[in-house]
C-alpha cells in the first residue's frame, strides 16, 4: 500500500489544531473567530433582553391594535431573516460552491447551516403571523399573498433539507443541494410575484416603503430597529453554531474512516482474520 | 448544441414510440385525475366548469412528475447514463433534447386533458389562442424544472419519493398563472390573459430553460 493511501483522511480545514488547546477536540476556525462567535453570542443575548423589555414594558400599546401591536417588535425582523437573510446567504454560498475557482468545504457547510437555520426562522415567520392574524384578520390561516409563498418556500428548504439527508457522496450532495438552492432563489421572486397577483390583503411594509419614511415613530421605531439587529445578531450566532457543528460531524467521520481503515491495516499485520479461518 | 438537442429529443421520442409507456400509463393516470377531482368536488356543472381550468393544470403537474421520472428511468439501466456523458454531447443540448422530448409529450397529454376538460367538466374555450398559448409556455417551464430536477434526483436510492417533494413547490407559479389564464380564457374569469399571466408563464420557462443550459452540466458530473 503507497503512502498516499494510509495519509489520513481527516479534512486538514479542520484537523490543523486537533489537540492544540482542547485535548483532542478540534476547532472548525482559529482562536480569534471563537472569541469573535462568543462575543456575537452576547450581544445577541443582550439585545434580545432589550427588545423584549422595551416591547413589553415601555412601549405604549396601538390605538387600534392596542397590546397586539407588540408583535411588530418580533413577526417582521423573523421574517426579514428567514426570507431575505438566511436565503440570501444560502443563495451566494451556493453559488460559490458551483464556482470551480471558489470550490471549497466552506460554502458548502456554510449554505447548509444557513438553510437550516433559515428554515427555524420560515417556520416561525409562519407561527407568529398566524398569531397575529387570528386575532387582526379573524382567521388563522388567510390565503394571503405573502402567507402563501412563505409556506411555499418553507416546503423547498424542507425538500433541500431532505436532499441533504440522503446518502451519498459528499461531494456529489454538496453539488446537487447547491443546485436546489440557486434554482429554489431564483424561483423566490417568481413565486412572490405570481401569488401577490393571485391574492393579496397583507398590509404594507411599514419601514421599507417606498419613500423610505417610516410611518411609525418614537420608541416604537427605535424598539422595532433593534428587533431587526437582534434577530439578525441571534442569526449569525447561530449560524455560526450550526456551521461548527457540521464541520465537527465531518471531521468524526472521517476520524472514524481513519480509525477503520487503521483497524484493518493492524488486521493485515498480525495475520489474524475476524472471518476466522473459513478458508 | 441545437444538433445534440435534435439527437437527444429524437432518442426520447422514439424510446417512447416503441415503448408507448407515457401514453399508455401517464395519460390515462391524467384522466383519472380528472374523475377523482369531480368526485371531490361534486357533480355540480356550475362548480366542474368553474373548477375545470385549475383541475386541467393539477392534472397535468402530477403527469409532469411521472413523465419526468420516465424520462430518467429509460437511462437507468445498461449504464446508458455514462454512455450519454461518454458521448460527448454538450449538456445543454442534452438539457434542452430531454425538455422538449418531455414538452411534447406533455402537449399530447394536454390535448386529450382539454378534450376531457371540456366533454366531462363542460367547459366551454371562449378564445383559442390564449389558451393554446398558456399551455405551450406552462408545458415549456414544466418540462425545463421538471429535467432539472429529474437530473439532480438520477442517482440516489430515494428520487421516487423525493422528485414531487422537490419539484412540486418550484413549479406551484405554473399552476397559479396557468389556472388564471385558462380561467379567462374559458370565460369563468375576469382580468386579462396576457398581463400578467402568460408573461409569467414565458418568463418562468425562460429562467428555468435558462438555468438548465447554465447547470445542467454540474449536475452530469456527478456520480
Amino acid at each position: 500500500m503507497t503512502t498516499a493511501a494510509q495519509a489520513p483522511l481527516t479534512d486538514p480545514v479542520v484537523g490543523a489544531e486537533a489537540g492544540h488547546a482542547l485535548g483532542d477536540w478540534p476547532r472548525p476556525w482559529s482562536r480569534r473567530t471563537t472569541w469573535i462567535v462568543r462575543g456575537i453570542g452576547v450581544a445577541a443575548a443582550a439585545s434580545v433582553v432589550a427588545t423584549v423589555w422595551l416591547g413589553l414594558w415601555v412601549t405604549p400599546p396601538d390605538q387600534t391594535q392596542h397590546d397586539l401591536v407588540r408583535l411588530v417588535y418580533l413577526h417582521p425582523p423573523i421574517a426579514w431573516v428567514a426570507l431575505y437573510l438566511a436565503f440570501g446567504v444560502a443563495a451566494v454560498a451556493s453559488a460559490l460552491w458551483l464556482w470551480p475557482r471558489t470550490r471549497s468545504a466552506f460554502w458548502d457547510r456554510l449554505a447548509v447551516s444557513s438553510v437550516e437555520v433559515g428554515t427555524v426562522f420560515t417556520a416561525l415567520t409562519l407561527v407568529t403571523g398566524s398569531l397575529w392574524g387570528r386575532p387582526t384578520w379573524g382567521v388563522w390561516w388567510a390565503w394571503d399573498a405573502r402567507l402563501t409563498s412563505t409556506a411555499l418556500l418553507l416546503v423547498m428548504l424542507l425538500g433541500y433539507l431532505a436532499l441533504r439527508r440522503v446518502p451519498s457522496d459528499p461531494d456529489a450532495r454538496a453539488r446537487r443541494c447547491a443546485v436546489v438552492a440557486l434554482v429554489a432563489a431564483v424561483d423566490v421572486p417568481i413565486v412572490h410575484f405570481s401569488v401577490n397577483w393571485w391574492r393579496t390583503l397583507h398590509q404594507n411594509a411599514t419601514v421599507l416603503n417606498a419613500d423610505l419614511a417610516p410611518t411609525i415613530h418614537g420608541s416604537m421605531a427605535w424598539t422595532l430597529l433593534l428587533g431587526f439587529v437582534s434577530m439578525t445578531l441571534v442569526f449569525a450566532w447561530l449560524l455560526a453554531v450550526r456551521y461548527r457543528v457540521e464541520a465537527l460531524a465531518e471531521h468524526r467521520r472521517l476520524s472514524e474512516l481513519d480509525a477503520a481503515l487503521e483497524e484493518r491495516r493492524a488486521e493485515g499485520r498480525t495475520g489474524t482474520n475476524p472471518w476466522g479461518d473459513a478458508s | 448544441m441545437w444538433r445534440d438537442t435534435v439527437l437527444v429529443a429524437g432518442k426520447d421520442l422514439r424510446i417512447e414510440l416503441r415503448s408507448r409507456v407515457v401514453l399508455h400509463q401517464v395519460v390515462p393516470v391524467a384522466v383519472l385525475v380528472l374523475l377523482l377531482f369531480a368526485f371531490a368536488l361534486g357533480p355540480e356543472r356550475a362548480t366542474t366548469v368553474h373548477a375545470a381550468a385549475g383541475v386541467f393544470w393539477v392534472a397535468v403537474l402530477f403527469a409532469t412528475v411521472l413523465a419526468v421520472q420516465r424520462s430518467f428511468a429509460v437511462e437507468g439501466g445498461d449504464g446508458a447514463h455514462e454512455a450519454l456523458r461518454l458521448w460527448g454531447l454538450d449538456p445543454a443540448g442534452v438539457f434542452l433534447g430531454k425538455a422538449a422530448a418531455v414538452a411534447v409529450q406533455l402537449l399530447v397529454l394536454e390535448v386529450v386533458l382539454t378534450v376531457g376538460v371540456v366533454w366531462l367538466y363542460g367547459a366551454h374555450v371562449h378564445a383559442v389562442l390564449p389558451v393554446l398559448v398558456a399551455a405551450a409556455a406552462g408545458t415549456a417551464g414544466l418540462a425545463a424544472a421538471g429535467t432539472l430536477y429529474g437530473a439532480l434526483a438520477v442517482g440516489l436510492r430515494v428520487r421516487e419519493t423525493l422528485l414531487p417533494f422537490l419539484l412540486l413547490p418550484v413549479v406551484a407559479p405554473v399552476v397559479v398563472a396557468g389556472t388564471r389564464a385558462w380561467q379567462v380564457a374559458l370565460g369563468t374569469g375576469s382580468g386579462s390573459v396576457w398581463d400578467p399571466w402568460v408573461v409569467l408563464l414565458v418568463v418562468f420557462a425562460a429562467v428555468y430553460l435558462a438555468v438548465g443550459v447554465v447547470l445542467f452540466g454540474q449536475l452530469q458530473e456527478s456520480p
